[in-house]
């Protein structure tokens, strides 16, 4: 094969997710945690894809396409409940969400 | 030749899916963050194109560089980008601990993937050329993997009523 094997994608791909579990730990708005998800759903989607070549088996492909369709899902209720929060006044900060803390 | 050039085109998408995955968790505003990850979701499409995913290539920027993308970029436009930036007043035990947790996180990968994989990565399947199209997706999408295409449309589809009823005015 050229250019780069599998081994490769695997290392883009544990420090993509490296980056977005940052975010998520790093970041007190909402929204820049979902977009660190997102990230990390997709350092996932890069790893499936690289096996998916590596042993000549779709599946892998079909995984991420299911992986993408969740994200989207996750998004919707993500951003769902942002619009809420943001119209019952709610300040926008993970930290200060602590209604449900029991 | 093309060998060269393959590594060359996947060296600069992996640097600039990194650099823009970094720049998505600094910026302070939440708008260039949204933009910063389409660049991201751009490079990763031309590193699916490398391993001949084209259909997965041609998904993530219609559907997440596109779709999900511009839903984002509407929310921050309603909500506001009011901006938390990341690092202000110096490092705080908060961010120390943030930062050591990812390191651990990078190294638990690394070393299960070691653990797990050493050795074992050398010999690589022969494809046909058409792996990876439409087609086979296609057909493996609704022969193989039926069932998760069908718990698929299900989940899409909770989701959207849920976000409806999230995003609908309570009747008082």
């Amino acid at each position: 094969m050229m250019g780069p094997d599998v081994s490769w994608y695997l290392i883009l791909s544990s420090f993509l997710f490296t980056v977005g579990a940052l975010g998520v730990l790093l970041r007190r708005n909402p929204l820049i945690v979902l977009l660190s998800l997102e990230i990390m759903l997709n350092a996932a989607n890069l790893a499936l894809i690289g096996f998916a070549r590596h042993l000549g088996d779709t599946a892998g492909q079909v995984f991420a396409l299911a992986v993408m369709a969740v994200a989207a899902s996750e998004v919707v209720v993500g951003l769902g409940l942002v619009v809420a929060l943001n119209r019952n006044r709610v300040p926008l900060d993970v930290d200060r969400l602590s209604t449900l803390r029991g | 030749m093309g060998d060269v050039l393959v590594w060359v085109i996947w060296i600069v998408a992996a640097f600039a899916c990194l650099g823009s995955g970094v720049a998505v968790i600094s910026f302070s505003n939440p708008f260039f963050s949204a933009l910063a990850l389409i660049g991201n979701l751009a490079s990763l499409a031309v590193l699916y194109l490398l391993v001949s995913a084209e259909f997965v290539a041609a998904a993530q920027v219609l559907v997440y560089a596109g779709a999900v993308m511009v839903m984002f970029l509407f929310v921050i436009a309603y909500v506001g980008g009011r901006a938390d930036a990341p690092f202000e007043g110096g490092p705080s035990w908060q961010t120390l601990a943030a930062v050591i947790a990812g390191g651990v996180i990078l190294v638990d990968i690394v070393i299960a993937l070691g653990l797990t994989t050493s050795g074992r990565l050398d010999d690589e399947a022969e494809v046909a050329v058409d792996f990876g199209g439409p087609a086979e997706i296609g057909s493996v999408f609704l022969t193989n993997h039926l069932l998760a295409f069908e718990i698929t449309s299900i989940v899409l589809l909770v989701a959207a009523v849920g976000g409806v009823i999230l995003g609908s005015e309570r009747r008082r």
